[in-house]
């Protein structure tokens, strides 16, 4: 990492640190903001954000290493989330997820090599009624055909 | 997502309500005279669980503190539940007034939601619409011009783990601590977030709270069985023609259920999501309520094209997935059932492999340390009682055994 990279982290963090507090409670907040705006938790920004909190480092990475959706290593710029649970299993996921490994050339877990996108399983996310359903990002799509889902990432410039 | 706001029937939640109704009637009541209206209302949780909100409240209130915590469990992750969603998305201001009436009685300035991380698209317009509330002094200072009455309202984004549906949990991972269920007791009622008291209620439970309070206990009463007072909204998917949220009076049967939805050759279904039970059609004229089919209210359809095996391969690898890892019974358990899953898969089982494996999963309920462990051998168990013919035989000597 550059140093002018860290320096702006380490500022960006501060701010956070500020707006949310230094309390244990704001880590989640503070992690989830970070991994927003850079799509991963650095081991620098997770040392940053330690030392403002005072705690240690290797706790923040055992929060990160919890959750889902938060990760200490770099992954796509978009993150297309496929949800896998039993009803959109039902309603046809499996062909939209063959349809979109085909369309990007990886498998699910994997992430495209020119970064933009990251595929992974998501554990039912509260769409049975309209399913087969998927997350890019913060939005949601559903009632999905392999043919509409494939367009859908074709549409992320 | 499609943006459809539909219009509802139902006899209390999707009933008549004006913003803000609740909260005026509250605080013209009071404190104790709310807490007998909902004992009066037998109202229960409506999570799942079921633990009479007017109890919960009243230990919140009763405990002595400066602080106090009320919190909406919004971390709608059981499969096939949607109900949050619904309410959320189209009728916050009977959760929020929930909220206020439930401030005001329990004594609390805060009230915190714990929205999902999968629901991050509602985190805009509910911020906007607590911002609405604010302008009209449904929150803030003197609210409504009730003096010393201050409470307000914040989100805070889970970031996508099932288990913070549990409610120490979920009062973990606010705190900033990996969602590992804690020992109870204490319970939050006492020790709650920040070790103070902390009343944790299911969105819909709050929903409920503006209606009794505004049309008291004996309307409420007059909803659903003697023993499951009110209604319950069901979430409904699956082989149906119209899946979606319904508000339906408890003592509803499965049935009745099956036939509003439009709901075919059905074979099985699935009551109370993956941590619930499977039931065979022998059983659909059993009723949904308490005394009953007990249920947080996801309803998944299964017709006669489905394999069962597969429907409890998807649901143990949810739970193998989603255990937090932190006691054994839950993290080897599940892992041990979802590996018999599979040898029934492949047709690879001993009978009395399967017999412990249903032992092990009855250990797993009485051994967890929180809800989780203690349900998720449900599916296992059930799936494998109830359609034993097919599940058994399935690549063991022709389709389904019996062809």
């Amino acid at each position: 990492m550059l140093v002018e990279e860290k320096t702006s982290l380490a500022e960006e963090i501060e701010s956070l640190v500020k707006e949310y507090g230094n309390d244990r409670s704001a880590l989640l907040t503070i992690l989830h903001d970070i991994q927003k705006k850079h799509r991963y938790i650095s081991d620098y920004a997770q040392q940053e954000i330690a030392r403002h909190l005072n705690i240690q480092p290797v706790e923040v990475y055992s929060v990160i290493s919890f959750y889902a959706f938060l990760n200490s290593t770099p992954k796509g710029r978009n993150i297309v989330r496929i949800c896998r649970t039993i009803t959109c299993e039902m309603k046809g996921k499996a062909a939209i997820e063959k349809a979109i490994e085909r369309e990007l050339k990886i498998k699910i877990g994997e992430t495209t090599k020119d970064r933009k996108f990251t595929v992974e399983y998501a554990n039912c996310l509260g769409l049975c009624d309209v399913a087969p359903a998927m997350s890019i990002n913060d939005r949601v799509y559903t009632r999905l055909t392999p043919e509409k889902a494939v367009q859908l990432l074709n549409n992320i410039k | 997502m499609e943006n459809t706001k539909t219009e509802r029937p139902g006899k209390v939640i999707f009933s008549e309500y004006k913003r803000g109704g609740g909260i005026i009637k509250a605080i013209s009541m009071g404190r104790d005279d709310i807490l007998l209206e909902l004992r009066g209302s037998r109202l229960k949780g409506r999570g799942g669980a079921g633990f009479p909100t007017s109890t919960k409240w009243m230990l919140t209130a009763a405990s002595i503190s400066d602080e106090k915590y009320i919190i909406c469990n919004a971390d709608e992750g059981e499969p096939g539940t949607f109900k949050d969603r619904v309410l959320l998305d189209e009728y916050p201001e009977l959760v929020f007034d929930g909220m206020v009436v439930a401030g005001y009685t329990i004594g609390a300035k805060t009230g915190i939601v714990y929205l999902r991380g999968e629901y991050e698209y509602l985190l805009q317009p509910l911020q906007d619409y607590l911002a609405e509330m604010r302008k009209d002094n449904l929150l803030g200072n003197d609210i409504l011009g009730k003096e010393g009455f201050n409470f307000d309202i914040k989100i805070f984004l889970g970031s996508g783990a099932y288990v913070c549906g549990e409610e120490t949990a979920l009062i973990e991972s606010l705190e900033g601590h990996r969602g590992e269920a804690r020992n109870r007791p204490p319970y939050p009622v006492n020790t709650g977030f920040n070790g103070k008291p902390t009343s944790v209620n299911n969105v819909e439970t709050l929903a409920t709270i503006p209606h009794i309070v505004l049309k008291g206990a004996e309307w409420f009463n007059n909803v659903g069985t003697s023993n499951s007072t009110g209604s319950k909204l069901f979430s409904v998917s699956g082989d149906c023609k119209k899946p979606g949220v319904y508000e339906l009076p408890w003592g509803t049967s499965i049935n009745e259920l099956l036939e509003l939805v439009g709901a075919e050759n059905t074979k099985a279904v699935q009551i109370g999501g993956a941590s619930g039970f499977c039931y065979p059609k022998s059983q659909f004229d059993r009723k949904l309520a308490y005394e009953d089919v007990a249920t947080g209210g996801s309803v998944i359809i299964f017709n006669e094209s489905r394999k069962m095996i597969e429907v409890l391969r998807n649901f143990m690898e949810f739970f193998v997935e989603e255990s937090c890892g932190q006691c054994t019974p839950c993290r080897i358990g599940n892992t041990k059932l979802l590996e018999g899953v599979k040898q029934i898969e492949k047709g690879e089982h001993t009978f009395s492999y399967i017999n412990k494996l249903k032992e092990l999963g009855k250990t797993m309920q009485v051994s967890s340390k929180c809800g989780l462990g203690q349900s998720s051998p449900n599916p296992f168990i059930s799936i494998i009682e109830n359609f034993k013919d097919e599940v058994l035989n399935y690549n063991n000597g022709g389709d389904n055994g019996r062809l």
